[in-house]
């Protein structure tokens, strides 16, 4: 069945609006527009045009649905697609086991921003786009044995950027693990702050970070799992402050753009700067996980970092 | 030799006469009516002052934030402290002269004090890395931090950069991470923390080491979640969009003050803190000591509790209900 949804799929490229620094042009390989079948190639009759994606990485045409089932990695070159928010949470927590948190939070314009877009337009164009509200879902939900709290960006929703909802949805979140004594994992995917809401975007860094701080202060552990691309503010807070950090192969993470620092330093950029990959090697990744192992992960590090915990609990 | 900026162009020909005038009543020492010309300049010269000063754009207060004669971090511990003594090194990696600190007195009372520098000449500059700071600036910071906490020295710290240091090293040794550990870290530390903005409030780079109980910011001075030319490039497709990106994102002082992101706004001398650096530095300091006071006056506990509270209730947003209420029939 074809879902008219599936067909008008957000590209990454243009979406990323990112601040403190815009990721470059390095960030957007992985987003694929759908192939244009032209009249004179051939297409099978019973498929309807737009079903198809070709992998950027090995050039594979992949069935959509395929795709899906896959969890949007490629079944040829395991090159990992951006996968939606709710998409990636079906497929980590236990069924039924999810509860979102403030589904209804929507940001508002602030500043009154008015630049060449209005940033009200903005939200209205994605919030039609994707059928989400903002950039981040989060709840309480089960992954084997283990309660915890989840929040999952969507890059798709205004590049990931992080603004006052992101910022407050996600503090709540963290304190919800931390009043009920969860286990915290964050799934990141941003190209950093929103500048349509200026400072107070930035000031959600300081915000998420501070209520970590009580989170790890009651010794409860946070994972951190960072998705193509995670950069910039997000990742100059609680992107970074994981106690473990694990990314998804290939995907690209850093602070600053790779054209900034280019166009800063006038120098070459290393062979797979910013990827996982070369940021494990420099010691930042504890963990690469494919994304259909990543739920067995979790599940596997949380026994370790709340063995403590239970048996306090146990004992008390 | 002086910098002028564009807008000042006004106050500096007013100058330049007033000089001359002045040049000439000292050659011909018996020009009477001289003297009332050169009243009459200076006092059209202070009007014009005062009229430009009161009405700058944000784009205008930009370029003063960045005027090469603006006092840094360390002119101001030559000046509103005493007792400096520069301690180096982040204990990892390097010691980042872009960032720096040391124990100073404030009138009297001893307090470690950190801030990022930026350099006054070419030569500096490279030295200084222009004030932005690499990971180990940011170390460094935490661990300057970390010593005040542990000896009770209240923390004041001053911002004054571009941003964090975008290059292959800052990356390579985790930036980002550098600078979201001083973020959780700042949030506990039981000593009063005071931050002040003195030029440039360079996004990420600049909030590193501006978690604190007060946030103060210099009256000429910006605080951004990225540079107007940064956003100008991206929304407008043009960096000479910076003067439109400047007041669309409100940054200035006081816009930051009436969307309540800032604790103070410190008041500078006419014609920016660069004209009169004694003048600037006696107000940074009874404002560093007002707000000191006050922290100072909370328990550690409470004031963490407050210094929570001051980070957690920013944001705008709203919350409709999930389903709306039923009108009772
Ligand atoms: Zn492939």
């Amino acid at each position: 069945m074809a879902n008219p949804k599936k067909n008008k799929k957000v590209t990454g490229g243009e979406s990323t609006e990112p601040a403190v620094t815009p990721p470059g042009p390095g960030s957007d390989t992985s987003f694929v527009k759908k192939p244009k079948l032209g009249p004179g190639q051939p297409r099978k009759r019973d498929i309807p045009e737009g079903l198809w994606t070709k992998c950027p990485k090995c050039g594979t045409m992949i069935y959509d649905k395929e795709l899906d089932d896959n969890l949007k990695v490629c079944p040829k070159c395991a090159h990992h697609f951006p996968i939606g928010a709710r998409e990636r949470i079906n497929a980590l927590v236990e069924t039924c086991s999810f509860e979102e948190m403030d589904a209804e939070m929507v940001s508002v314009d602030v500043l009154k921003f008015t630049g060449v877009a209005a940033y009200t337009d903005k939200l209205q164009e994605y919030t039609q786009t994707t059928g989400l509200k903002d950039a981040l879902v989060t709840g309480i939900g089960r992954i084997g044995s283990h309660r915890l709290a989840l929040g999952v960006m969507d890059f798709n929703f205004l590049g990931g950027s992080m603004g006052s909802v992101v910022g407050e949805k996600l503090t709540r979140l963290i304190e919800a693990a931390t009043d009920k004594g969860l286990p915290l994992v964050i799934i990141s995917s941003s190209g950093g702050a929103r500048m349509y809401e200026g400072l107070f975007s930035l000031m959600q860094m300081a915000k998420t970070s501070a209520a970590l701080a009580y989170h790890a202060r009651n010794r409860l552990p946070y994972i951190s799992v960072l998705t193509h691309p995670t950069t910039a503010g997000v990742m100059a807070s609680y992107a970074s402050l994981g106690d473990l950090i694990l990314a998804e192969p290939g995907a690209m993470i850093g602070f600053a753009g790779p054209r900034v620092i280019k166009d800063t330093t006038q120098a070459e950029l290393p062979p797979g700067f910013q990827t996982a990959e070369f940021l494990q090697a420099h010691g930042l990744i504890d963990d690469i996980v494919p994304r259909d192992e990543l739920k067995g992960r979790l599940d596997y590090f949380i026994g370790f970092l709340m063995h403590g915990q239970h048996r306090l609990a146990a004992s008390a | 030799m002086r910098h002028y900026l564009d807008f000042e162009k006004p106050i500096v020909e007013l100058q330049r006469k007033l000089d001359e005038l002045s040049q000439h009543s000292q050659v011909h020492s018996m020009a009477l009516n001289l003297d009332e010309e050169i009243a009459s300049i200076e006092q059209k010269l202070a009007e014009t002052r005062r009229e430009i000063f009161a009405n700058l754009t944000p784009w205008q207060r930009v370029q003063l934030a960045r005027h090469p004669k603006r006092p840094y971090t360390l002119d101001y511990l030559q000046t509103a402290f005493t007792d400096f003594h520069e301690i180096h090194g982040d204990r990892l990696y390097a010691d980042d002269r872009a960032m720096v600190g040391g124990f100073a007195r404030l009138e009297g009372e001893p307090v470690m004090v950190i801030g990022t520098q930026k350099g006054r000449d070419t030569k500096e500059n490279i030295l200084r890395n222009f004030g932005s700071a690499h990971p180990e600036g940011y170390r460094k910071a935490l661990r300057l931090m970390r010593l005040a906490d542990k000896f009770h020295l209240p923390l004041i710290t001053l911002i004054d950069t571009a941003g964090a240091y975008p290059g292959v090293g800052a990356e390579e040794r985790h930036i980002a991470e550098a600078i979201a550990v001083n973020l959780r870290e700042m949030m506990l530390f039981s000593v009063p923390i005071i931050a002040v903005v003195l030029g440039e409030g360079g996004s990420g780079g600049a909030l590193g080491i501006g978690v604190a109980d007060r946030v103060l910011i210099l009256e000429n001075a910006y605080y951004s979640v990225i540079s107007p030319e940064g956003c100008a490039a991206i929304l407008w497709k043009d960096r000479s969009a910076a003067p439109q990106a400047a007041a669309a994102l409100r940054i200035t002082a006081k816009d930051l003050a009436e969307l309540k992101l800032v604790d103070d706004v410190v008041s500078e001398p006419l014609g920016g803190a660069h004209n009169d650096l004694p003048t600037m530095a006696e107000t940074l300091k009874v404002y560093l000591l007002r707000h000191l006071q006050e922290v100072q006056a909370f328990s550690p506990t409470d004031r963490l509790h407050r210094r929570y509270e001051r980070f957690r209730h920013i944001g705008h947003f709203t919350e409709k209900p999930a389903s709306p209420p039923v009108e009772p029939a």
